[in-house]
């Protein structure tokens, strides 16, 4: 094993591919998977504009783009990937397949964030007049932001998981580096460090999303 | 001409296991300015029937008719404009948890699009009518239920209601708090002339506050008339049934109803 300057380097280069892979996942995931998740919750059969019929395509596609494999997806993508970023392999070529895989599963948390809104406060909300996007974005929003923030929190970590796995397929990024050492190279050690890297990222992110959700909570004293 | 006139009003809920006729061909008129008592069992419609007056709920049939306004007519915008002048406060308070009283008091009037400064004060002089002005900077869950629903109704009068609806407003609370609130709804009651609809099943607080009061029994209006001749010769037994179990009530639970 050469613990030089070099593998230093390229675990350091392996955290920053991860987390730039990770970030802008979550990240394009919310911008897909918020408003389907706020239309989740708005179109469900009681929430505050019913429409069973989009409902239930919603819920359907969203349920389909999550029954598949993570590591079937990254394959199947492969098209779009390439037209997207013009190449299929590398940290921001995985971007695309995770974005994917991420967008269905944050609507579906989001979608459970917002249903656990206090329906009464919602009818206060009605009763004074307030249309349809100031309950979206003051009610929904506002009143189950600990919730949502805890959401951003679980899909860090499912998506850093989902990365890592991207790295079996040439992704890049720390789980690449444990796979092309560990699997292919017998490196052990650079693997176990690896490993304990991509913990200690999802422990800190974990850390502190929680503590934000919790700063953030005014629903105790 | 009477300020809300109910007309045949009709509610059926339809669902998988049947139909519920939750109101039954209902009519009656409320004067503006009035105070006007809804009592019943549980289940009667009681709460049905208060939604069906700002359309949270929409009636089967029949019509509501607010200031000469004919409610079923209006487009969903003219509704929401409508919905300002009728307030509402519930049984479980309904505030914004994740906000601030001040903040909670504002939200109305983020709705009607008054500018932020001007709001923070005018909702400062709403608490103070409440009586919680130095409460402004806590959230709902440091206060008591009395100071809860008084936020609530700071945040109604934001809305600068005509009518106000109130649902079991002080059923969640104790005697004397009960006793506070109500001297705060009669206290608003004159000094805005607000229409108020009260629902309860607390015969103390239709006793106390309502001009006249209407007796609702499984989706129907069995008797109305003004309080106190209600309760001094109920006509129907189900009106009977409700004063009389009062004062048992009130040994059971030290006088607040149950
Ligand atoms: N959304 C609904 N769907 C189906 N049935 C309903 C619905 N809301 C109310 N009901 C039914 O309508 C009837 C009247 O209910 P309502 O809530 O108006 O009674 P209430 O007099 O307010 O009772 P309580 O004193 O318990 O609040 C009940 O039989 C109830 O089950
Ligand atoms: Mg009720």
């Amino acid at each position: 094993m050469t613990w030089d300057a070099e593998t230093v380097k390229m675990l350091l280069e392996g955290i920053r591919d991860t987390l730039y892979m990770v970030l802008f996942s979550t990240l394009f995931g919310y911008v897909l998977g918020l408003p389907l998740g706020i239309l989740l919750t708005v179109s469900d059969r009681d929430g505050i504009r019913p429409r069973p019929w989009l409902y239930r395509i919603l819920d359907i596609v969203v349920n389909i783009l999550r029954s598949v494999p993570f590591l079937i997806l990254l394959i199947l993508v492969i098209p779009l990937t390439r037209l997207l970023v013009g190449k299929s392999y590398g940290s921001t070529a995985t971007i695309v397949p995770l974005t994917i895989a991420a967008a269905p599963f944050i609507a579906r948390m989001v979608e459970s964030s917002l249903k656990e809104v206090d329906k009464g406060v919602i009818e206060a909300a009605q009763s004074l007049g307030a249309g349809t996007r100031t309950i979206i974005f003051k009610v929904l929003i506002g009143e189950a932001r600990t919730s949502l923030l805890v959401g951003v929190t679980i899909s860090l970590g499912t998506i850093l998981g989902y990365s890592a796995m991207a790295g079996v397929v040439g992704g890049g990024g720390l789980g690449d580096i444990a796979i092309r050492y560990g699997y292919y190279r017998y490196e052990t050690g650079i693997m176990i460090v690896t490993v304990i890297v991509l913990v200690a990222l999802v422990q800190i992110l974990q850390a502190i999303g929680m503590m934000l959700a919790k700063v953030l909570d005014r629903r105790r004293v | 001409m009477a300020f809300i006139e109910i007309d045949h009003l009709e509610k059926t809920f339809t669902s998988k296991s049947g139909d519920t006729e939750a109101l039954k061909d209902i009519s009656f008129s409320i004067d503006k300015g009035e105070i006007f008592g809804v009592i019943g069992l549980s289940g009667a419609g009681k709460s049905t029937l208060v939604r069906c007056i700002n359309l949270l709920e929409k009636p089967s049939g029949g019509r509501v008719i607010i200031d000469g306004k004919d409610m079923l007519a209006l487009s969903e915008r003219e509704l929401k404009i409508v919905r300002r002048d009728i307030g509402m406060i519930f049984q479980h308070f309904n505030l914004l948890m994740q906000r601030t009283v001040l903040d909670n008091v504002c939200f109305p009037m983020e709705i009607a699009g008054v500018k932020k400064k001007e709001a923070r004060v005018k909702a400062l002089t709403y608490l103070e009518q409440v009586g919680l002005a130095e409460k402004a900077a806590a959230y709902p869950a440091q206060l008591s239920g009395g100071q809860k629903q008084r936020v609530a109704i700071a945040r109604v009068l934001a809305s600068k209601p005509r009518i106000l609806l109130c649902d079991e407003a002080t059923s969640a609370l104790d005697p004397q708090t009960t006793q506070s609130i109500l001297q705060l709804l009669k206290q608003i009651n004159e000094k805005y002339s607000i229409t108020m609809v009260v629902i309860t099943h607390e015969m103390r607080v239709v006793e106390q506050i309502c001009d006249r009061v209407a007796v609702l029994e499984y989706g129907k209006i069995v008797e109305s008339g003004r309080t106190k001749d209600v309760f001094e010769s109920p006509k129907t037994e189900a009106a009977r049934r409700l004063i009389y179990t009062r004062d048992y009530n009130d040994i059971m639970s030290g006088g607040s109803g149950i």
